[in-house]
């Protein structure tokens, strides 16, 4: 009857979504009175005992070379297992790029109900209702998952992990591992840059800023702020900035404690895309710009005057030089 | 060599979202139906630009849904496409359109199914890796770039933080997203040829719905904007600072 918590990570480090997984995990074990466990596939450098912190009670895992290929066929059969093994019941994924390559098929394989994306933790009062959103984050559906063994993933950013100081158990699953059914042949990684999905702020830039050599006082608003940077569609699709900034429906979805929005007219495929943002902020020097409908804050201005000096302010205030 | 192409019938992007029946079914009056944009921009552009490569190839489309969906699939004949199938039965539960592609798919042995990333109604991500797990073949999700080289086809997948690329043999399932292909626009030709095209309709098989839509809901309505004046600066920086406690 318990909780699983597949557990992403990535050069030996436990991510922060599987942080805020774990904390999702653990909360709704104790909502349905059952225990909430861990599941680690690989090789990981992190001590895993410590992961108790988040409220799961044991750590289950698989250590085997094959599962250093993130490969969805096999992972599906290995985690399936593994949910027999543990007399799992609710399984949980973060709603990631390898978390979108595998939930769904771990749902196929156990015939379970899946939502994927969920915004909130489930309400069990009266069965169980999944909240998602749906229609680009134009809104909410309240999904009732039917099966016994029910799988949700979890948007990024929609809970926040919660340290306690608790200590896990760690229990080796042994299983028959078979072999990846793909191969990787290379893998090219952004270094130095904050993943966008990942990023507690975001800072994006669209046509307002012109071309692409002007970047240099988004850049360095960004880097005050310790932020990601992102760009509108026609940003991207005229090669001012590399396509994997570019959010919105068509790209990359994000919602960040705080999204600061330069010189974007705020059109609904772009809103799609962040107006999960917890606080919304849109510099723009046209008053009728879409995105101040949307925005909590913004100045009207031109954005070349505007930004340095906010740059300079948060300076001040962070002590930074 | 055979390739099925998902095609997902979605609200036009600008649409206005509301709902009826005490919220618990989408308002379409009003709403313009698309491709979903990521079946037409990049999984059947791919599919269709494979094809011109190698005319010996054969694309069938596939949606699951009522008679409603068949202008899309003919807009999508539109742009290319040999022979349609559309599954009829509406849903809303992943494992349950999925299923029913895949029962076509076992049936049909396709070499590559393409799916969307995602779908822009209901977002999950999920299709594609669902069918996968059906019919027993790899899935690659969130491609950018797909190479065929004989049975081998070559792929380059989103990853956190960067991209991977994996080689795989067919027959495999893949979700496309940007990179895979540039959009393109039907000539006169192919909206010709749309009308003349099969569509099959067959009727479901059975399978249950894992998971029900309850209700809908929209998001809290905004509080509204707070303005700072152009010539204060640092009083948005305090804002953020003090009083969203953004940073
Ligand atoms: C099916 C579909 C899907 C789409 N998907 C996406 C998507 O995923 N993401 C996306 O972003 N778009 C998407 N679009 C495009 C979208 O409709 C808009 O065209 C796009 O978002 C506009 O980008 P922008 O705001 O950078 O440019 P513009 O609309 O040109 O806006 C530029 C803004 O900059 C302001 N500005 C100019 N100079 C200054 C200055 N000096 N200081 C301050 N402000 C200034 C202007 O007032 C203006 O508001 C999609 C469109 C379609 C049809
Ligand atoms: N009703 C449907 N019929 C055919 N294909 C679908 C349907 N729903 C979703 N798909 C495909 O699955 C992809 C992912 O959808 P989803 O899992 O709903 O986000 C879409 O981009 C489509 O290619």
């Amino acid at each position: 009857m318990s909780v699983l918590i597949f557990i992403e990570h990535s050069e030996g480090l436990i991510k922060k979504s599987a942080h805020e997984v774990l904390t999702y995990g653990a909360k709704l074990a104790a909502q349905l009175g059952t225990t909430a466990e861990g599941l680690v596939l690989g090789t990981v450098s992190e001590n895993l005992t410590t992961l108790g912190k988040y409220g799961v009670t044991k750590i289950n895992q698989i250590n085997n070379e094959s599962l250093n290929t993130i490969d969805s066929k096999l992972y599906a059969a290995t985690i399936a297992e593994a949910v027999t093994l543990t007399g799992a019941s609710v399984i949980i994924f973060s709603h990631t790029p390898t978390g979108k390559s595998i939930a769904a098929r771990v749902s196929a394989k156990l015939k379970a109900g899946l939502v994927s994306g969920a915004a909130a933790l489930p309400d069990t009062s009266n069965g169980f209702i999944v909240r998602k959103s749906v229609f680009s984050s134009k809104a909410f559906a309240n999904i009732s998952i039917n099966t016994d063994i029910k799988v949700i993933s979890v948007n990024p950013n929609s809970i926040s992990a919660v340290i306690g100081n608790g200590e896990a158990t760690l229990n080796q699953l042994t299983i028959n591992v078979g072999s990846p059914s793909i191969k990787i042949i290379a893998v090219n990684k952004i270094t130095g840059e904050i993943p966008l999905t990942e990023a507690d702020i975001v800072v994006s830039g669209g046509r307002g800023l012109k071309g692409p050599e002007n970047w240099g006082v988004l850049l360095d608003l960004a880097k005050a702020l310790g932020a990601a940077t992102a760009c509108s569609r026609p940003v991207g699709d005229a090669h001012w900035r590399p396509h994997h900034e570019h959010v919105g429906q068509t790209g990359v979805q994000v919602a960040p404690n705080l999204y600061i929005a330069l010189g974007i007219s705020g059109a609904i495929q772009h809103l799609a895309g962040v107006n999960r943002s917890k606080i919304m902020v849109v510099i723009n020097k046209d008053p009728e710009a879409p995105f101040f409908k949307s925005a909590d804050y913004g100045i009207v201005g031109d954005l070349f005057e505007i930004v340095p000096q906010m740059t300079a302010e948060i300076k001040r205030i962070k002590g930074i030089a | 060599m055979k390739i099925l192409v998902c095609i997902n019938k979605t609200p036009d992007t600008t649409s206005k979202i509301a709902f009826k029946n005490n919220n618990t079914a989408f308002d379409d009056s009003g709403v313009q139906w698309i491709i979903n944009p990521y079946d037409e921009w990049y999984s059947l552009v791919r599919a269709i630009e494979l094809k011109e490569k190698d005319p010996s190839i054969i694309i069938h489309l596939v949606t699951v849904g009522s008679a409603d969906c068949d202008p899309i699939i003919r807009k999508a004949f539109a742009l290319g496409g040999d022979e349609g199938f559309r599954i009829n039965i509406d849903s809303t539960d992943s494992s349950f359109i999925a299923a029913q592609i895949a029962d076509l798919a076992n049936k049909n042995q396709y070499d590559i199914v393409f799916t969307g990333k995602e779908s822009i109604d209901y977002n999950s991500s999920a299709i594609g890796g669902i069918i996968a797990e059906l019919i027993d073949a790899p899935y690659i999700s969130l491609a950018t770039l797909f190479e065929l080289n004989g049975n081998t086809a070559t792929i380059t997948r989103e990853i956190e933080g960067g991209e991977e690329v994996a080689e795989v043999s067919l027959p495999l399932v893949v979700s496309c997203q940007k990179g895979m292909a540039e959009q393109r626009i039907p000539n006169m030709r192919g909206i010709m040829a749309a009308r003349t095209k099969p569509l099959n309709v067959i009727e479901p098989i059975a399978q249950e719905n894992f998971t029900s839509i309850i209700n809908f809901e929209l998001p809290p309505a905004k509080a509204g904007v707070k303005l700072v004046a152009a010539d204060n600066v640092a009083e948005l920086i305090r804002l953020l600072h003090e009083e969203a406690k953004a940073f």
